[in-house]
C-alpha cells in the first residue's frame, strides 16, 4: 500500500515542476508590476501635495525645529515657574480626563449596542444589520471636531459638547472593533443555551459576553488613550479642559510659551501613564487570566 | 552524537523535565512514550531550542547546543528539523512555498519578501513531495489538504532543511490510524534510507514499539525506561503510564491491525 502512494512516475513530476515554476514566475510578474504601481502612486502623490503646497515641503524642511525650538529656550529660561504652572494647569487637566472617561463609558455602551446588533449571527433582527452597520459607519465617519462645533454652535462652549461629540465617535470606532471580535466568537456556547429556550439577551450576556469581555475592555482602554487626546484637541475649539488653556497660551505667541509648556509636560505625562497603566491591564486580560 | 545531561525544565514551581540524561551515540530512532503532561513535549522543545533549559545541556557532536545564541541557534533550529500535532503550516500558502520555508535559514527577508527562491529549490521541494506521495497536492493551498496530507508536508519542510536530526512532537496524534501508518512509515523510511537521526514523540505504546529502534519512558518529568522495545513489557508500561492492571495496550492502540487481534501480549513484540 505504502509503496503505491511513494511510486510516482518521474514524467508527472517533471511536468508538476515545469507548471509550478511557471505559476511562480507569474507571481513574481504581478508582485514586481504592484511594486512598480506603488513607487509610482508615492512619488506622484508626494509630488502634487509638494505642489500644492503654500510654501514648498524641500524650502519648510530646515525650519522644522524653529517653533519648538523658541518653545524650549523660553521654557527653559522660566523653568523656575514651571512646578506652579502644573498645579494652575492641573484642574484643567482634571476635566480632560473627565470628558474622556465619561464618553469613553457611554461609547462603549452604544458601540456593545451597535456591534450585538450589526453581527451576523448574533443580530436581535438580522434584516436590520445593515441598518445599523450604517449607523455605526456614519457615526465613525464624522469627525468629532465637526460634531462638536455644531454642538458648540448650539448648545454654547463647555465640556458637554466635547463629551457628546466623543461619545459619538466612539460608540462607531467601537461598534466596528467590537463586531469584529464577536463575528469570531465561538457559536456553540450561544447554540447551547438556545436549546434551553434562553432569550436573546440571555444568550448574549452568557454566551458571547463571557468569551468577547477581555477583547473588549483592551479595545475600550485604547478608546480611552485615544480619546484623551480627542479631548484635548476639542478644547481647542472652546469645549474646556486642557486644550483651551494650550490654545490661549500658544496664541499669544512669545511670552507664554512657558505655559505653553508646561500643558505639553502635563499631556505627555497623562498620555505616557494611561498608556503604561492600560497596557498592563491589557496584558492582563488578553494573555494572564491563569495567573 | 547527541548527549542530553541533566537537562531540566521548571515553569513556576513545576517541574516539567526533571533531570534527563539521554545519550545516542549513532542515528537511531527512538520513540518517547508517557502520559500527557509527562514533559514529553517540553523535551523536544528544548532540544530544537524553541523553549531554554532551566538547566542541564544538551550536546551535538562536541557542540553545546544549549550555549547557542541568535544566529547561532538559528542555525541549529535548521539543522534539527521538528515536525508538530497539529502541522504548524502556514495555511495561506501553497504546499511548495511551505517546504521552501525549510530553507528559510539561508535566505535574507528581502528575498523571502519578493519570493526569490532558486529554482533549484523548488524543484527539490517538489522531488521530495514526490517521495512523501503528495507531489500533485504542489500548487494547493496548505489548509486545501487532509490532516495526513498536511503532516506529509510538513515532513517534506523537515526534509528540505537537510537536517541531522528530525523531532517529531506526536506526529500521528490528530491522525486517523490509516494516515497514521503512512506517516510512521514515511518517517521510518527516511530514518532508514537518510540515515538521519529520528527521535519521536508517540502516545501509543504499540507504534512505538513497532517503529522505534529505541524507546524512552518518562512519567512526571523522570526518564523511568530507557531500552530496546523488546524490554518493554507490560510491566514496565503500567509503571510508565502509572495504570492498574486493567491497562492493556490494545485499549491505547490506533493501529488498524489491533481490532483483529483481541488480546495483544506486551512479550512478544
Amino acid at each position: 500500500m505504502t509503496e503505491t502512494t511513494f511510486g510516482n512516475a518521474a514524467q508527472t513530476v517533471a511536468s508538476i515542476q515545469s507548471s509550478y515554476v511557471a505559476q511562480v514566475q507569474r507571481r513574481r510578474l504581478y508582485g514586481g508590476l504592484t511594486l512598480l504601481l506603488f513607487v509610482i502612486l508615492m512619488v506622484s502623490g508626494f509630488n502634487v501635495a509638494d505642489s500644492r503646497n503654500a510654501g514648498g515641503f524641500w524650502d519648510g524642511l530646515h525650519q522644522i525645529g524653529d517653533y519648538p525650538a523658541d518653545v524650549l529656550s523660553e521654557a527653559w529660561e522660566k523653568r523656575a515657574d514651571l512646578p506652579a504652572l502644573i498645579v494652575k494647569y492641573f484642574p484643567a487637566l482634571v476635566e480632560t480626563i473627565n470628558i474622556a472617561a465619561v464618553s469613553t463609558l457611554i461609547g462603549a455602551m452604544g458601540g456593545l449596542f451597535l456591534s450585538l446588533m450589526g453581527t451576523r449571527g448574533l443580530a436581535k433582527w438580522p434584516r436590520l444589520i445593515p441598518l445599523f452597520r450604517r449607523i455605526s459607519d456614519i457615526m465613525r465617519a464624522v469627525p468629532e471636531i465637526v460634531i462638536a462645533l455644531v454642538l458648540i454652535f448650539v448648545m454654547g462652549g463647555g465640556p458637554v459638547p466635547a463629551m457628546i461629540a466623543i461619545a459619538i465617535h466612539t460608540a462607531g470606532a467601537l461598534g466596528k472593533m467590537f463586531s469584529e471580535v464577536a463575528e469570531n466568537a465561538d457559536m456553540k456556547p450561544v447554540e447551547g443555551l438556545a436549546s434551553t429556550g434562553a432569550t436573546w439577551s440571555q444568550r448574549m450576556l452568557l454566551g458571547v459576553l463571557p468569551q468577547v469581555a477581555p477583547n473588549y475592555v483592551s479595545y475600550a482602554l485604547l478608546r480611552f488613550e485615544i480619546n484623551i487626546r480627542a479631548s484635548a484637541i476639542l478644547g481647542f475649539v472652546g469645549a474646556g479642559g486642557l486644550g483651551y488653556e494650550l490654545r490661549n497660551s500658544m496664541a499669544w505667541g512669545p511670552g507664554r510659551f512657558d505655559e505653553a509648556a508646561a500643558i505639553f509636560i502635563l499631556l505627555f505625562g497623562t498620555i505616557v501613564f494611561f498608556d503604561q497603566v492600560s497596557s498592563r491591564y491589557r496584558n492582563r486580560l488578553t494573555e494572564g487570566k491563569g495567573q | 552524537m547527541l548527549q542530553i545531561d541533566m537537562l531540566t525544565k521548571r515553569f513556576g514551581d513545576k517541574t516539567a523535565v526533571d533531570a534527563a540524561n539521554i545519550s545516542v551515540d549513532k542515528p537511531t530512532m527512538i520513540g518517547i512514550i508517557g502520559r500527557s503532561g509527562a514533559g514529553k513535549s517540553t523535551l523536544l522543545r528544548m532540544v530544537n531550542r524553541l523553549s531554554d533549559a532551566t538547566s542541564g545541556k544538551i550536546t551535538f557532536d562536541g557542540e553545546e547546543i544549549t550555549a547557542l545564541r541568535g544566529a547561532a541557534k538559528r542555525d541549529w533550529q535548521s539543522r534539527c528539523a521538528m515536525i508538530f500535532q497539529q502541522f504548524n503550516l502556514v495555511p495561506r500558502m501553497d504546499v511548495v512555498s511551505n517546504v521552501l520555508h525549510g530553507t528559510l535559514n539561508k535566505r535574507s527577508t528581502f528575498a523571502t519578501m519578493f519570493n526569490l527562491y532558486p529554482q533549484a529549490d523548488i524543484h527539490k521541494a517538489i522531488e521530495i513531495l514526490d517521495r512523501l506521495g503528495v507531489a500533485e497536492q504542489a500548487p494547493k493551498r496548505a489548509e486545501a489538504l487532509s490532516g495526513g496530507q498536511q503532516q506529509r508536508v510538513a515532513i517534506a519542510r523537515a526534509l528540505m532543511q537537510d537536517p541531522k536530526i528530525i523531532l517529531a512532537d506526536e506526529p500521528i496524534a490528530s491522525l486517523d490510524p490509516m494516515n497514521a501508518q503512512v506517516v510512521m512509515q514515511s518517517l521510518r523510511r527516511i530514518h532508514e534510507e537518510d540515515g538521519r537521526m529520528v527521535i519521536a514523540n508517540l502516545h501509543t505504546l504499540d507504534t512505538a514499539r513497532r517503529y522505534c529502534d529505541r524507546v524512552i519512558g518518562m512519567r512526571d518529568g523522570r526518564i523511568v525506561f530507557d531500552g530496546t522495545p523488546a524490554q518493554l513489557t507490560t510491566g514496565v508500561a503500567r509503571d510508565i503510564y502509572g495504570a492498574g492492571s486493567d491497562f492493556s495496550e490494545a485499549a491505547t492502540s490506533t493501529e488498524i491491525e489491533t481490532l483483529d487481534r483481541p488480546e495483544v501480549h506486551l512479550e512478544d513484540a
